[in-house]
């Protein structure tokens, strides 16, 4: 204790460092493996070796670009619904809620409350030729006699909006709660409409809930395999299908973890462009 | 007129998507209620109680269920503990490397799932370390650290540093102060980031499924049954975590509003 007394300024860092460790060893570490990993060549039987095999790269962007740029229009398309769903949504939990609010927004994140593969599982069933969804559709026509919704890529889209909408709804929701009403009153004394109130008062004090929210959804969108695997074919497979099969079935390490890096690197490039056109840095200060 | 159209419309609109958010818990917890003839649980055929009565029928699921909780269990503790020292440090202390800190604490949070059990897999190969038990705990450690940072940091923030004051002021040392005072405060916090861990870890399935080697935690076990036709226990065991989990919830929600009052009849 006198020890301690006479360093204080060492007192963060030894709060720090066990959990940054863990952290240094198994998730910097990894990343330098896998990147590691990404320049070696040769096949399974043979045993890899490193050579700084950069073509690894440009064989996974030409052999999976189909899957590269299905994942990223997937997860593009499934952010785009989630925020047109969640928004109204967020917008009447936040104004409307009342003294309810806690138990809508428990109601928004019940779907976390299923094990993820079996909320995924319940689309299947849903979504089935024999369900109730594709019945009710065939008989107004909208899908043919024959029409299918499961093994589509509606099914993947929406089994990936479902599972991420909480992602979206949530920050949409603190960032419209936290918003002052007497701005909006003002705006209204002020003879603004009630669209033009929301389009200029609202709308941009909520940005950093969409912002958030966004990210928050098209990550962990990107880069997923359950539902492309589970409510699709392999016409509908994205890069994590990719990625999963080449390190777990086919063995094909060094592709496998170039692919990785791809994904996480294109991530990367668009998070830093999508933060630049909404001017993040003003957003989250 | 337009305006009260206008009302109902958007309370219209946030009922359908509550219905769309709740849908797919109905279906799962109709179909643990399922009586399927053949191997797939799709089809509406009629109501049993077998599925609950027999849940341990399928081999292998409730070893699945024990080895996802015994994960569960102690990767929440470690990352609890760990990643409460940090939220500590980072709440209470002005030091150099702040900056660089929050960022590693952030970096986990938006790597997408499959990178970071594709990385860890290949340092596990690369050091012929076998994939098992450890490494699965490994794992959940790391991806939890990040979640009880930011749960507790959230709950810390806002603390009253003067009680702590109070306590050295009246002759209590750093010690007694931090078990007395700081610990019963922060307790909350702290078991808030428990709970979350707890939960990421039993619902993790894609960092789990690259580190895994061998073993089966219980999404591994409904992975690998829904390739052949999932039976209706896997229903019956979501709809209990379900189930659970809303309890557990719901407990939360009323001890807070509990304290809330409690607090608002002291002032």
């Amino acid at each position: 204790m006198n020890w301690l007394h006479r360093h204080r300024g060492l007192v963060p860092y030894l709060l720090l460092a066990p959990g940054l460790a863990w952290l240094a060893v198994f998730f910097l570490v990894p990343l330098g493996f896998l990147s590691y990993q990404s320049l070696q060549s040769g096949t399974f039987d043979f045993g890899f070796v490193f050579d700084w095999a950069f073509y690894n790269y440009w064989d996974a962007i030409t052999r999976y670009e189909d899957h590269l740029i299905r994942s990223f229009v997937y997860a593009g398309l499934a952010t785009a619904i989630a925020l047109v769903v969640s928004y109204p949504l967020a917008y009447w939990i936040a104004f409307r809620g009342g003294r309810w609010k806690n138990l809508f927004l428990l109601m928004i994140i019940a779907p976390f409350f299923v094990t993820y593969l079996i909320r995924t599982l319940a689309w299947q069933n849903i979504l089935a030729d024999q369900g109730m969804v594709v019945g009710i559709l065939r008989d107004l026509h909208i899908l043919d006699s024959d029409g299918r919704l499961l093994a589509t890529s509606t099914a993947v889209v929406a089994g990936i909006t479902y599972n991420f909408l909480p992602f979206m709804a949530l920050p949409l929701y603190v960032s419209l709660e936290a918003i002052d009403h007497r701005l909006i009153e003002a705006a209204q004394d002020l003879y603004a409409s009630k669209a033009k109130a929301f389009l200029r008062v609202t709308l941009p004090l909520s940005l950093p809930g969409i912002f958030a929210g966004t990210l928050l959804t098209f990550i962990p969108a990107a880069g997923d395999f359950i539902n492309a695997q589970l409510l699709g074919t392999p016409k509908q497979h994205m890069i994590g299908n990719v990625i999963q099969s080449k390190f777990l079935e086919l063995i094909d390490y060094p592709e496998a973890a170039a692919l990785s890096l791809l994904l996480m690197a294109f991530i990367l490039v668009g998070v830093l462009a999508y933060s630049r056109a909404l001017g993040s840095e003003r957003l989250t200060g | 007129m337009t305006a009260a159209i206008r009302r109902h419309a958007l309370t219209v609109y946030a009922m359908l998507a509550f219905a769309y958010l709740l849908l797919p818990i109905a279906v799962v917890i109709a179909f643990s209620f399922n009586d399927p003839k053949g191997r797939f649980n799709y089809v509406w055929q009629g109501f049993t109680l077998d599925n609950w009565r027999n849940w341990n029928a399928v081999p292998g699921l409730s070893d699945s269920i024990v080895l996802s909780l015994e994960v569960a269990a102690i990767s929440s503790v470690v990352a609890t503990a760990l990643g409460t020292l940090i939220a500590l440090a980072l709440v209470r202390h002005r030091f150099y490397g702040r900056g660089t800190t929050n960022f590693l604490i952030f970096l986990p949070m938006s790597t997408p799932e499959i990178v970071l059990g594709a990385s860890l897999l290949a340092l596990f190969l690369n050091l012929q370390f076998a994939t098992g038990f450890t490494t699965i705990l490994i794992a959940h450690i790391m991806f939890n650290i990040s979640y009880v940072v930011v749960t507790v940091k959230a709950r810390l923030v806002g603390f009253d540093r003067h009680l702590e004051e109070a306590a050295m002021d009246l002759g209590a040392n750093e010690f007694t102060t931090f078990r007395k005072v700081t610990l019963p405060l922060i307790a909350p916090a702290i078991l808030a980031g428990l709970f979350l861990a707890f939960a990421l870890s039993v619902d993790d399935f894609v960092i789990t499924y690259f580190n895994a080697g061998a073993e089966t935690t219980f999404p591994l076990f409904v992975w690998g049954a829904a390739r052949v036709g999932a039976p209706p226990q896997v229903n019956v065991i979501g709809t209990a975590i379900f189930v659970l989990a809303l309890a557990a919830m719901a407990a939360n929600i009323a001890l807070q509003s509990r304290r809330a009052r409690q607090a608002k009849g002291l002032t």
